[in-house]
């Protein structure tokens, strides 16, 4: 084969594969892309409304409960402006994450419930004592910031 | 008084750096003898240095010197001397030294085993070398400075991150450095070959075995990694699509495209552009995992610090290293010749379809682990992509390099008959497609993924069987004798594509098949799982060294008789306050069982998670494989013998001429 009919090859199979790749990433991309909300965006309706997303906070002092036979747990998450009640089935998806703590910071994947819950499919805690997850620590970032302008306003 | 001492070793090595970065790429360029031979002392003097600093800070951990603030921050008076030890690393600035000493140590290898090189390509080599470790050595200067003091000093230190407590990191992050940076030769390779337009196939044949090896560390660190995050996190998994996993896997991805690449280009001397390209890429991608991974911007276990100065230098020096080689690659490979001919159907056509089918993976992960990190940094809202995204493009876009594996070997260079090669592989063929369709029904019932990768493994299993009879077919006597005779290289070739087969078997079997539940237990509850009871028999505390446990204890049976006992534990470390769950595996060949505690609800009741994972061990087995494959495949007798010629071959300088003729 000629380099030129060659460099063709190159360039075809090239090109076909990564029209294969875009295709199927750009398809992947719009149904797995998970979004973030904070309570404050997910109280004003924000969120969507039959699509996973995930929201981040703190969890509220005193709110986590079990239920009876401890397998499904409810916290509430707040970033100080808002909060929103998440349920979470341990019987389903494990364990709460070791850091999980109330008092300190949580992001959590899954969709709004019927009841106006957020059901969890996914908890993530931080990695160590200090460490907040960068999501959670954004949101309370903005409901401080919201709050702010409401004063001066 | 150490520390000052490691310091001071750092600035040395940095001024040493400096002049093997500079002076030897000068005096290539000029023809210069004398300036040439400044690059091995240079580098080795710079090896001794950076291992000196290294070392002071090993001792300033192994004393407990708490006075420096990386040792108070990241070690703790209890912890168990071997963990002190790998502390060492355990921090950003300690870990960034471990790189720049594993830098320096490939360095110094490429010193001792490049005599049989021309020197102005062993000069250029060495040079570029020394100018990545600048860069790092700067790095920590600036920004990292591993040994800076604390005053007053702290009656005891923070205590190494639990998650890091474990065998694992004594293993992982050395071997992935020794992989991550290994690229650095083979890129090295590249832009010496750029300053010196001279792509032939000895230059292939100079940077594959380096290339080879750096291969073999980093499958080991992710086969390590892996293996870690399954016994340590206690999830039960083995590979998450995390962002850091992905800043291994795709260096990883590229090195494999550049080992293919690269045989191309030594048997046939084509795709000589692409191969230069692609050892750019595969250590750009290796120091953007490195800014990934420890910058702080992704959120995990191995980001240690958020420091944007750190970022800022790193994203500098990576535009620099990765803008720089690429304008110099848009320079000079227009002039370059392309090499031998061949047919769109031959083993070059098949390994460039390989290459075509690795690279548009490594760009689907490489997208979705920076898409997120993009979308913050320009404000547009924070989003994740996980495992659903990775998996839904990851795994089709891979298969067909699986199917490749099988044919490529068994085509012939230049030119490949489709009707003859169809006529050889119809029995694979069949065998496979019988075995996609049957096999998983002897394991759990149909499932597609299960039957495509059972398919597929069988399918490289076969070929590789029947590229050992095709070579053995015409042997005279003892066909064992013929077998041990064959070239390392060959074997290396058919145990690395082994192996695959059994990570794809293995990863498609365990996703297919594993099962799991959570349960509340009570002392005497017993939960039941494919096939395995577990009974609950309490939890008692016990202490470690430096943490408090929770140990349970879980009796398995399997029909109807005692099997094994597992001691899942919940830990409390005592310095940090850390939970951490330790899981509890009894390992088997053909599956492994997998018992974690979940959280107290009242005196000894448990939450408490079960999993049945089957064939997950063949994952780490196929690792081995691989590993042994590379090892072979890099130490073949050809390689070692230019080694040998070192000696011999005193006139380098005639050679450099014959081949700077021949590009």
């Amino acid at each position: 084969m000629k380099s030129r009919n060659k460099k063709l090859l190159a360039i075809g199979l090239s090109v076909v594969g990564l029209a294969i790749a875009a295709s199927l990433v750009l398809n992947a991309f719009k149904k797995n892309l998970v979004f973030f909300f904070s309570p404050t965006q997910v109280a004003a309706g924000e969120a969507p409304k039959d699509r996973a997303f995930r929201i981040g906070g703190l969890v509220e002092s005193g709110s986590l409960k079990r239920s009876e036979d401890g397998m499904l747990a409810s916290f509430v998450v707040t970033d100080t402006a808002k909060s929103i009640t998440v349920q979470y089935s341990i019987r389903e998806y494990g364990p709460l994450p070791d850091l999980f703590k109330e008092g300190k910071g949580v992001v959590a994947e899954g969709k709004m419930g019927d009841g106006g819950a957020f059901l969890a499919t996914q908890v993530l805690a931080k990695h160590d004592e200090n460490y907040m997850p960068p999501e959670a620590a954004h949101a309370l970032e903005q409901a401080q910031k919201a709050q702010q302008t409401v004063v001066t306003q | 008084m150490i520390p000052e001492l490691g310091q001071l070793a750092l600035i040395l090595a940095l001024l040493l750096a400096l002049a093997q970065g500079i002076l030897p790429i000068l005096g290539a360029h000029r023809g210069n003898a004398t300036l040439m031979a400044v690059a091995r002392p240079a580098a080795q003097g710079q090896f001794v240095f950076v291992a000196i600093a290294f070392g002071c800070l090993a001792y300033a951990f192994l004393t407990n010197d708490f006075s420096v603030e990386n040792v108070a921050r990241n070690s703790f008076s209890q912890l168990p001397k071997i963990y002190r030890f790998t502390a060492t690393w355990g921090s950003h600035e300690g870990s960034i030294l471990l790189w720049t000493l594993v830098l320096a140590f490939w360095t110094m290898a490429v010193t001792v085993f490049s005599h049989h090189l021309p020197d102005d390509m062993s000069a250029r080599v060495i040079g570029v070398m020394g100018l990545v470790s600048s860069g790092f050595l700067a790095f920590i200067l600036l920004t990292s400075d591993p040994f800076t003091r604390l005053n007053p000093i702290p009656a005891d230190g923070n205590d190494m991150n639990p998650l890091l407590q474990d065998p694992g990191m004594v293993f992982h992050p050395p071997m992935l450095y020794m992989g991550y940076v290994g690229f650095s030769v083979a890129f090295a390779f590249a832009i010496a070959a750029l300053l010196s337009g001279r792509f032939d196939a000895a230059w292939a044949r100079w940077s594959r075995p380096w290339t080879t090896v750096a291969w073999v560390f980093l499958t080991i660190g992710i086969t390590a990694g892996s293996w870690w995050a399954y016994n340590e996190l206690g999830w039960g998994g083995w590979w998450f699509w995390d962002p850091t996993e992905n800043a291994s896997f795709i260096p990883w991805l590229a090195g494999t495209a550049l080992i293919h690449s690269l045989a191309v280009t030594e048997k046939r001397g084509a795709f000589k552009g692409w191969t230069v390209l692609l050892a750019i890429i595969a250590f750009s991608m290796s120091l953007l995992g490195t800014f990934l991974v420890r910058s702080g911007v992704l959120s995990s276990v191995h980001a240690f610090a958020t420091d944007p100065t750190r970022g800022i230098f790193i994203l500098g020096f990576l535009g620099v290293v990765i803008g720089g080689s690429l304008v110099l690659y848009a320079i000079r490979v227009p002039k370059m010749e392309s090499g031998g001919s061949f047919t769109w159907f031959s083993r070059e056509s098949l390994l460039l379809a390989n290459n075509v089918v690795l690279v548009a993976a490594l760009g689907s992960v490489l997208l979705g682990t920076l898409y997120p990190l993009f979308m913050d940094a320009m404000g547009m809202g924070k989003i994740s992509v996980g495992p659903p995204y990775f998996n839904s493009v990851f795994v089709p876009l891979i298969a067909p390099a699986m199917f490749l594996a099988g044919v490529g070997p068994l085509a012939r260079w230049k030119q490949a008959s489709l009707p003859e090669m169809a006529k050889r592989l119809r029995i694979a063929m069949a065998v496979s497609v019988a075995s996609a369709l049957l096999l998983p029904l002897t394991v759990g019932g149909f499932n597609w993924m299960a039957s495509v990768g059972i398919g597929l493994a069988m399918w490289i299993v076969f070929t590789v069987l029947i590229g050992f009879a095709e070579r053995l077919k015409h042997e005279q006597g003892s066909k064992l004798a013929a077998l041990m005779r064959l070239p390392r290289g060959f074997w290396g070739m058919q145990l690395g594509h082994f192996g695959l087969a059994w990570v794809v078997a293995g990863i498609a079997l365990v996703s297919a098949y594993e099962t799991e539940r959570n349960v509340k237990m009570n002392v005497g509850d017993t939960v039941h799982l494919s096939g395995y009871a577990f009974t609950f028999m309490g939890v008692e505390m016990r202490d470690g060294p430096n943490y408090r446990a929770a140990r349970g204890t879980l009796e398995v049976s399997t029909g109807g008789k005692p099997a094994f006992v597992l001691h899942p534990e919940k830990r409390i470390y005592n310095a940090s306050g850390m939970p951490m769950t330790e899981a509890a595996i009894n390992y088997g060949f053909t599956r492994d069982v997998y018992a974690a505690l979940g959280e107290e609800l009242g005196p000894n009741e448990w939450t408490v998670r079960v999993f049945f994972k089957p064939f997950v061990g063949w994952l780490w087995l196929a690792g081995a494989m691989l590993t042994l494959g590379g090892i072979l495949a890099a130490f073949d007798r050809r390689y070692l013998i230019a080694l040998r010629k070192t000696g011999a071959d005193t006139s380098p300088a005639k050679g450099a001429a014959v081949q700077g003729a021949k590009a």
